[in-house]
Protein backbone atom coordinates (compact mmCIF):
# COMPACT_ATOMS: atom_id res chain seq x y z
CA UNK A 1 0.00 0.00 0.00
CA UNK A 2 3.03 2.15 0.80
CA UNK A 3 4.47 2.37 -2.63
CA UNK A 4 0.62 2.67 -4.07
CA UNK A 5 0.70 5.77 -1.79
CA UNK A 6 3.77 7.13 -2.65
CA UNK A 7 2.80 6.61 -6.76
CA UNK A 8 -0.31 8.62 -6.17
CA UNK A 9 1.16 11.12 -4.51
CA UNK A 10 3.91 11.50 -7.16
CA UNK A 11 1.24 11.25 -9.64
CA UNK A 12 -0.67 14.12 -7.90
CA UNK A 13 2.17 16.33 -7.37
CA UNK A 14 3.09 16.16 -11.20
CA UNK A 15 0.03 17.10 -12.05
CA UNK A 16 -0.63 19.82 -9.44
CA UNK A 17 2.77 20.93 -11.45
CA UNK A 18 1.59 21.24 -14.92
CA UNK A 19 -1.51 22.76 -14.26
CA UNK A 20 0.72 25.01 -12.42
CA UNK A 21 3.14 26.03 -15.13
CA UNK A 22 0.07 26.31 -17.60
CA UNK A 23 0.75 23.15 -19.38
CA UNK A 24 -2.98 21.87 -18.91
CA UNK A 25 -6.03 23.54 -17.80
CA UNK A 26 -9.46 22.83 -16.10
CA UNK A 27 -10.66 21.40 -19.00
CA UNK A 28 -8.09 18.16 -19.27
CA UNK A 29 -9.51 17.51 -15.10
CA UNK A 30 -13.40 17.30 -16.91
CA UNK A 31 -11.31 15.26 -19.98
CA UNK A 32 -10.10 12.61 -16.41
CA UNK A 33 -13.41 12.82 -14.95
CA UNK A 34 -14.91 11.24 -17.91
CA UNK A 35 -12.90 8.22 -17.56
CA UNK A 36 -14.09 5.35 -15.82
CA UNK A 37 -14.56 1.98 -15.99
CA UNK A 38 -16.76 1.84 -19.41
CA UNK A 39 -14.44 4.19 -20.93
CA UNK A 40 -10.89 3.10 -18.86
CA UNK A 41 -8.51 4.48 -21.58
CA UNK A 42 -10.72 7.33 -22.46
CA UNK A 43 -7.85 9.52 -21.56
CA UNK A 44 -5.26 8.45 -23.25
CA UNK A 45 -7.53 7.59 -26.57
CA UNK A 46 -8.04 11.41 -26.66
CA UNK A 47 -4.44 12.69 -26.07
CA UNK A 48 -3.15 10.17 -28.83
CA UNK A 49 -5.91 11.88 -31.04
CA UNK A 50 -4.39 15.06 -30.04
CA UNK A 51 -0.86 14.11 -30.91
CA UNK A 52 -2.12 12.68 -34.36
CA UNK A 53 -3.61 16.33 -34.93
CA UNK A 54 -0.63 18.09 -34.22
CA UNK A 55 1.95 16.53 -35.79
CA UNK A 56 -0.55 16.70 -39.07
CA UNK A 57 -1.36 20.58 -38.56
CA UNK A 58 1.90 21.68 -37.91
CA UNK A 59 2.96 19.49 -40.80
CA UNK A 60 0.50 21.76 -42.96
CA UNK A 61 1.33 24.97 -41.65
CA UNK A 62 5.19 24.48 -42.30
CA UNK A 63 4.13 23.06 -45.94
CA UNK A 64 2.20 26.30 -46.57
CA UNK A 65 4.61 28.48 -44.98
CA UNK A 66 7.73 27.08 -47.37
CA UNK A 67 5.72 28.22 -50.03
CA UNK A 68 8.16 30.52 -52.64
CA UNK A 69 5.44 32.01 -54.71
CA UNK A 70 3.69 33.47 -51.89
CA UNK A 71 1.70 32.02 -48.35
CA UNK A 72 -1.71 31.14 -48.86
CA UNK A 73 -2.08 32.76 -45.21
CA UNK A 74 -5.69 31.84 -45.57
CA UNK A 75 -4.37 27.85 -45.33
CA UNK A 76 -2.01 28.60 -42.65
CA UNK A 77 -4.68 30.42 -40.60
CA UNK A 78 -7.57 27.31 -41.19
CA UNK A 79 -4.27 24.65 -39.74
CA UNK A 80 -4.17 26.91 -36.82
CA UNK A 81 -7.83 27.49 -35.98
CA UNK A 82 -8.12 23.81 -35.87
CA UNK A 83 -5.44 23.33 -33.52
CA UNK A 84 -6.53 26.00 -31.37
CA UNK A 85 -9.57 24.18 -31.37
CA UNK A 86 -8.08 20.52 -30.05
CA UNK A 87 -5.93 22.33 -27.52
CA UNK A 88 -8.84 23.81 -25.94
CA UNK A 89 -10.55 20.96 -26.20
CA UNK A 90 -7.98 18.88 -24.27
CA UNK A 91 -7.03 21.25 -22.14
CA UNK A 92 -3.27 22.44 -23.69
CA UNK A 93 -3.13 25.57 -22.81
CA UNK A 94 0.00 27.00 -23.31
CA UNK A 95 -0.12 25.00 -27.40
CA UNK A 96 -3.73 27.15 -27.30
CA UNK A 97 -2.44 30.32 -26.26
CA UNK A 98 0.44 30.24 -28.98
CA UNK A 99 -2.47 29.53 -31.58
CA UNK A 100 -4.42 33.07 -30.64
CA UNK A 101 -1.20 35.22 -31.59
CA UNK A 102 -0.11 32.91 -34.56
CA UNK A 103 -3.85 33.61 -36.10
CA UNK A 104 -3.35 37.24 -35.70
CA UNK A 105 -0.02 37.41 -37.67
CA UNK A 106 -1.68 35.26 -39.90
CA UNK A 107 -4.23 37.09 -40.22
CA UNK A 108 -1.78 40.19 -40.69
CA UNK A 109 0.07 38.16 -43.42
CA UNK A 110 3.08 38.67 -41.56
CA UNK A 111 5.47 35.44 -42.76
CA UNK A 112 7.80 35.96 -39.93
CA UNK A 113 5.53 36.13 -37.31
CA UNK A 114 3.90 32.58 -38.47
CA UNK A 115 7.58 31.49 -38.93
CA UNK A 116 8.47 32.35 -35.43
CA UNK A 117 4.98 31.05 -34.17
CA UNK A 118 5.42 28.11 -35.75
CA UNK A 119 8.35 27.15 -33.99
CA UNK A 120 6.67 28.19 -31.00
CA UNK A 121 3.82 25.54 -31.43
CA UNK A 122 5.83 22.76 -32.34
CA UNK A 123 8.51 23.69 -28.92
CA UNK A 124 4.68 23.83 -26.51
CA UNK A 125 3.87 20.37 -28.19
CA UNK A 126 7.13 18.71 -27.70
CA UNK A 127 7.24 19.79 -24.49
CA UNK A 128 3.42 18.56 -23.45
CA UNK A 129 3.71 15.21 -25.64
CA UNK A 130 6.45 14.97 -23.22
CA UNK A 131 4.78 15.91 -19.95
CA UNK A 132 1.80 13.80 -20.72
CA UNK A 133 3.48 10.47 -22.05
CA UNK A 134 5.36 11.49 -18.09
CA UNK A 135 2.02 11.38 -16.61
CA UNK A 136 0.54 8.24 -18.21
CA UNK A 137 3.48 6.41 -17.32
CA UNK A 138 2.70 7.14 -13.61
CA UNK A 139 -0.99 5.86 -14.47
CA UNK A 140 -0.17 2.83 -15.50
CA UNK A 141 1.90 2.28 -12.33
CA UNK A 142 -0.15 2.90 -10.19
CA UNK A 143 -3.04 0.53 -12.16
CA UNK A 144 -0.19 -2.12 -11.98
CA UNK A 145 0.34 -1.68 -8.36
CA UNK A 146 -3.18 -2.22 -7.51
CA UNK A 147 -3.68 1.51 -6.91
CA UNK A 148 -6.67 3.81 -8.39
CA UNK A 149 -6.21 6.82 -10.00
CA UNK A 150 -6.35 10.31 -8.41
CA UNK A 151 -8.62 13.38 -9.91
CA UNK A 152 -6.62 16.01 -9.54
CA UNK A 153 -8.90 19.44 -8.77
CA UNK B 1 -23.76 31.85 -25.33
CA UNK B 2 -26.77 32.45 -27.64
CA UNK B 3 -29.86 30.80 -27.70
CA UNK B 4 -33.76 30.82 -27.44
CA UNK B 5 -34.60 31.52 -23.48
CA UNK B 6 -30.65 30.55 -22.79
CA UNK B 7 -29.37 32.31 -19.74
CA UNK B 8 -27.28 31.72 -16.93
CA UNK B 9 -29.59 31.18 -14.37
CA UNK B 10 -30.72 28.54 -16.56
CA UNK B 11 -28.09 26.80 -16.59
CA UNK B 12 -28.60 24.66 -13.51
CA UNK B 13 -27.39 21.51 -13.07
CA UNK B 14 -30.21 19.00 -13.14
CA UNK B 15 -30.46 15.63 -10.96
CA UNK B 16 -28.73 12.63 -11.59
CA UNK B 17 -31.61 10.78 -11.98
CA UNK B 18 -32.89 13.27 -15.03
CA UNK B 19 -29.69 12.98 -16.56
CA UNK B 20 -28.93 9.01 -16.58
CA UNK B 21 -32.64 7.75 -17.67
CA UNK B 22 -33.62 9.78 -20.59
CA UNK B 23 -33.89 7.83 -23.80
CA UNK B 24 -32.60 10.67 -26.25
CA UNK B 25 -30.52 10.09 -29.22
CA UNK B 26 -27.87 12.58 -30.27
CA UNK B 27 -26.00 13.07 -33.29
CA UNK B 28 -22.40 14.51 -33.18
CA UNK B 29 -21.40 16.35 -36.67
CA UNK B 30 -17.66 17.40 -36.71
CA UNK B 31 -14.74 16.90 -38.80
CA UNK B 32 -12.05 16.60 -36.02
CA UNK B 33 -11.97 12.73 -34.21
CA UNK B 34 -11.02 14.28 -31.35
CA UNK B 35 -13.80 15.89 -31.21
CA UNK B 36 -15.87 13.56 -32.02
CA UNK B 37 -14.39 11.22 -29.55
CA UNK B 38 -14.95 13.59 -26.43
CA UNK B 39 -18.54 14.88 -27.50
CA UNK B 40 -19.82 11.26 -27.64
CA UNK B 41 -18.63 9.72 -24.63
CA UNK B 42 -19.31 13.25 -22.86
CA UNK B 43 -22.75 12.58 -23.79
CA UNK B 44 -23.13 8.73 -23.47
CA UNK B 45 -22.36 9.59 -19.43
CA UNK B 46 -25.32 11.31 -19.59
CA UNK B 47 -27.39 8.59 -21.03
CA UNK B 48 -28.17 9.51 -24.55
CA UNK B 49 -27.58 7.00 -27.73
CA UNK B 50 -24.71 8.82 -29.67
CA UNK B 51 -24.17 8.50 -33.62
CA UNK B 52 -21.02 10.37 -35.12
CA UNK B 53 -20.94 12.05 -38.56
CA UNK B 54 -17.82 13.45 -39.93
CA UNK B 55 -19.31 16.90 -41.77
CA UNK B 56 -22.69 18.15 -42.68
CA UNK B 57 -23.11 16.06 -45.62
CA UNK B 58 -22.81 12.46 -43.88
CA UNK B 59 -25.34 14.29 -41.09
CA UNK B 60 -27.71 15.88 -44.26
CA UNK B 61 -27.73 11.83 -45.70
CA UNK B 62 -28.69 10.46 -42.31
CA UNK B 63 -31.53 12.55 -42.20
CA UNK B 64 -32.35 11.65 -45.81
CA UNK B 65 -32.18 7.89 -44.86
CA UNK B 66 -34.74 7.84 -41.90
CA UNK B 67 -32.86 8.75 -39.36
CA UNK B 68 -33.84 10.80 -36.79
CA UNK B 69 -32.33 12.15 -33.63
CA UNK B 70 -33.30 14.38 -30.42
CA UNK B 71 -29.80 16.50 -30.20
CA UNK B 72 -27.49 17.08 -33.13
CA UNK B 73 -24.61 18.83 -31.64
CA UNK B 74 -23.15 20.61 -35.15
CA UNK B 75 -19.65 21.58 -35.87
CA UNK B 76 -19.56 25.34 -37.77
CA UNK B 77 -16.45 24.83 -40.18
CA UNK B 78 -15.90 21.15 -41.48
CA UNK B 79 -15.06 20.07 -45.66
CA UNK B 80 -17.79 19.00 -48.27
CA UNK B 81 -20.47 20.75 -46.07
CA UNK B 82 -20.17 23.32 -43.37
CA UNK B 83 -22.44 23.48 -40.41
CA UNK B 84 -24.35 26.34 -42.18
CA UNK B 85 -25.09 24.85 -44.54
CA UNK B 86 -26.12 21.21 -43.00
CA UNK B 87 -28.01 23.74 -40.97
CA UNK B 88 -30.44 25.02 -43.56
CA UNK B 89 -30.30 21.95 -45.50
CA UNK B 90 -31.71 19.46 -42.41
CA UNK B 91 -34.56 22.68 -41.31
CA UNK B 92 -35.78 23.07 -45.07
CA UNK B 93 -36.21 18.96 -44.62
CA UNK B 94 -38.48 20.33 -41.85
CA UNK B 95 -36.05 18.14 -39.30
CA UNK B 96 -37.43 19.74 -35.77
CA UNK B 97 -34.72 18.35 -33.48
CA UNK B 98 -32.62 20.46 -31.67
CA UNK B 99 -30.22 21.80 -33.30
CA UNK B 100 -26.72 22.88 -31.21
CA UNK B 101 -24.03 24.97 -33.12
CA UNK B 102 -20.77 24.55 -31.39
CA UNK B 103 -17.97 26.84 -32.78
CA UNK B 104 -14.55 27.90 -31.75
CA UNK B 105 -14.05 31.41 -30.87
CA UNK B 106 -14.80 33.44 -33.51
CA UNK B 107 -16.61 36.71 -33.85
CA UNK B 108 -20.16 37.67 -33.06
CA UNK B 109 -20.63 37.67 -36.54
CA UNK B 110 -19.69 34.04 -37.17
CA UNK B 111 -22.16 32.56 -34.33
CA UNK B 112 -25.15 35.31 -35.32
CA UNK B 113 -24.80 33.35 -39.79
CA UNK B 114 -24.62 30.17 -37.77
CA UNK B 115 -27.90 30.83 -35.65
CA UNK B 116 -29.78 32.43 -38.64
CA UNK B 117 -29.18 29.27 -40.20
CA UNK B 118 -31.54 27.38 -37.64
CA UNK B 119 -29.96 26.84 -34.79
CA UNK B 120 -31.12 26.13 -31.50
CA UNK B 121 -28.69 27.37 -29.80
CA UNK B 122 -24.64 28.02 -30.11
CA UNK B 123 -21.95 27.39 -27.56
CA UNK B 124 -18.33 27.29 -27.86
CA UNK B 125 -16.40 24.11 -27.61
CA UNK B 126 -15.97 21.52 -26.15
CA UNK B 127 -18.97 21.76 -24.43
CA UNK B 128 -19.16 21.35 -20.47
CA UNK B 129 -21.19 19.63 -17.93
CA UNK B 130 -23.63 22.40 -17.05
CA UNK B 131 -23.92 23.06 -20.97
CA UNK B 132 -24.90 19.14 -21.38
CA UNK B 133 -27.25 19.49 -18.01
CA UNK B 134 -28.88 22.42 -19.77
CA UNK B 135 -29.70 20.90 -23.16
CA UNK B 136 -30.80 17.76 -21.51
CA UNK B 137 -33.33 20.13 -19.31
CA UNK B 138 -34.57 21.96 -22.30
CA UNK B 139 -35.01 18.45 -24.12
CA UNK B 140 -36.54 16.86 -21.06
CA UNK B 141 -39.05 20.22 -21.37
CA UNK B 142 -39.79 19.68 -24.96
CA UNK B 143 -40.52 16.15 -24.97
CA UNK B 144 -43.09 16.55 -22.25
CA UNK B 145 -44.90 19.67 -23.98
CA UNK B 146 -45.06 16.88 -26.65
Amino acid sequence: MDVVNQLQRQFIDYSASLHREGFLDDQFTQLQKLQDDNSPDFVVEVASLFFEDCEKLINNMARALEQQQGVDFKQVDASVHQLKGSSSSIGAMRVKDVCIAFRSFCEAQNREGCLRCLQQVTHEYSLLKNKLQTLFRLQQQILAAGGSIPVVE
Amino acid sequence: MSGNGASSSSLNMISGEDVVNNNFSALVVDDSPLLRLLHDIHLKKYGLKVQVAENGKVAVDLFHLGASFDLVLMDKEMPVMNGVEATKELRAMGVTSMIVGVTSKDGPGEQQAFMEAGLDYCFEKPLTPEIISFLLEELNKHHNKD
